[in-house]
């Protein structure tokens, strides 16, 4: 059995575990009220954006029509992008965009496809830049969501699409559903997805008018929406992960308590027993005279 | 007056939603003014001012790069970068 000195030395450790943890809780609550607002700010934009598209869509077709839009005509080439947080203790948040990521990419590999994959995130990176070697192909910190990092991803992206190395594009991060739920979330940027039903504009009899034309309003376009679609992915990366973290932290510090708690009910035990076996000694040294 | 309905967001936020009398703004090819029932147009922007009139006055934004979508729900600018100039 341990002893009292051991027992107290072992509470004292847990307890500071715990205030640790209590803090990184609080300090991920914080954060989280942070990220969720400009998650939700982003919002519109990406919406608006989509709605656009989907309407320039319906009107562009055949040869004509961008690469970004309707493809390369070949499906061979998937470049899968893998976006995680940079930091870890933030329970199953990293490794489920990881695992649902790997999925995609194992089914890709045994379709024929040949597919590469960028990763945003130290974590991405950490877990796949060995497992795929040669396919890995590049990555880039996720540090502090913005404007800049989105383009920085989709210039990476641009790059390949440009040089022909990939024909399809698919992005993997966690959707924050809610504070409780993040779900792991495939979203296509190349060819871009035009959302299916989306509701024309009922233009009363007059017709649009381009400036320049549509062509060279989508040219613009397009590679903008990537950006708009990779920041919207980080910004809901970002309140995800501060979600998980936060509830990740609540279980170590409840468990924590759980523990001082077993800890010193047996410490109290321990002690008892040394005072009892103390007086038993006592007394039968005195009936001993 | 009739009012039409304008909305201004950049990716970070939306900066302004709401009914106003007159927008002018840069286009590509040449500044314009949208009024309420304007035909239908699409334009992308060059760097320059946004002025919204409202019926008690004027606000004005720096816009840089995006777009403007003129349909008869009304205009929307998707700006890459926009600040209200106070």
């Amino acid at each position: 059995m341990a002893s009292l000195k051991d027992l107290r030395n072992r509470i004292a450790s847990v307890t500071a575990t715990q205030k640790i943890t209590k803090a990184m809780q609080m300090v991920a609550a914080a954060k989280l009220r942070r990220a969720r607002e400009s998650a939700e700010n982003a919002r519109p934009y990406a919406a608006r954006m989509a709605a656009v598209i989907a309407n320039l869509a319906a009107g562009v077709s055949g040869d004509g029509a961008p690469k970004l839009l309707t493809g390369t005509g070949a499906q061979t080439k998937e470049l899968v992008v893998v976006a995680t947080a940079d930091r870890g203790l933030s329970g199953g948040f990293n490794s489920s965009i990881i695992r649902a990521a790997r999925e995609h990419v194992a089914a890709a590999v045994a379709d024929g496809k040949q597919v590469s994959v960028l990763t945003v995130g130290r974590k991405a990176r950490d877990q796949l830049r060995r497992l795929y070697g040669d396919r890995f192909v590049g990555s880039i910190e996720a540090g502090i969501p913005g404007l800049g990092k989105a383009q920085e991803v989709a210039d990476a992206i641009m790059a390949r699409f440009d040089a022909g190395d990939v024909d399809v594009v698919t992005l993997y991060f966690n959707r924050f559903a809610s504070v409780v739920s993040q779900v792991p979330t495939m979203r296509q940027l190349i060819p871009a997805q035009v959302a299916g039903a989306a509701p024309t504009i009922d233009l009363k009899g007059s017709s649009y008018e381009y400036e320049p034309d549509e062509a060279g309003i989508l040219a613009t376009l397009l590679p903008r929406n990537i950006t708009t679609q990779i920041l919207s992915a980080l910004l809901e990366n970002q309140a995800g992960f501060f979600a998980a973290q936060m509830a990740a932290m609540d279980n170590a510090t409840r468990n924590a308590g759980e523990m001082i708690a077993a800890l010193t009910l047996i410490k109290n035990r321990t002690r008892q027993a040394q005072i009892t076996k103390e007086l038993n000694e006592i007394i039968s040294g005195a009936e001993a005279l | 007056m009739e009012k039409l309905h304008f909305s201004l967001v950049s990716p970070e936020r939306e900066l302004f939603s709401g009914e106003v009398d007159q927008v002018d703004a840069p286009g590509s090819e040449g500044d314009f003014g949208v009024l309420a029932g304007h035909a239908p147009f699409m334009t992308t922007l060059k760097e320059g001012r946004v002025h919204v009139h409202l019926a008690d006055g004027m606000r004005v934004f720096d816009v840089q790069g995006g777009f403007a979508d003129v349909t008869p729900n009304g205009l929307t600018i998707l700006a890459e970068h926009a600040v209200e100039i106070v």
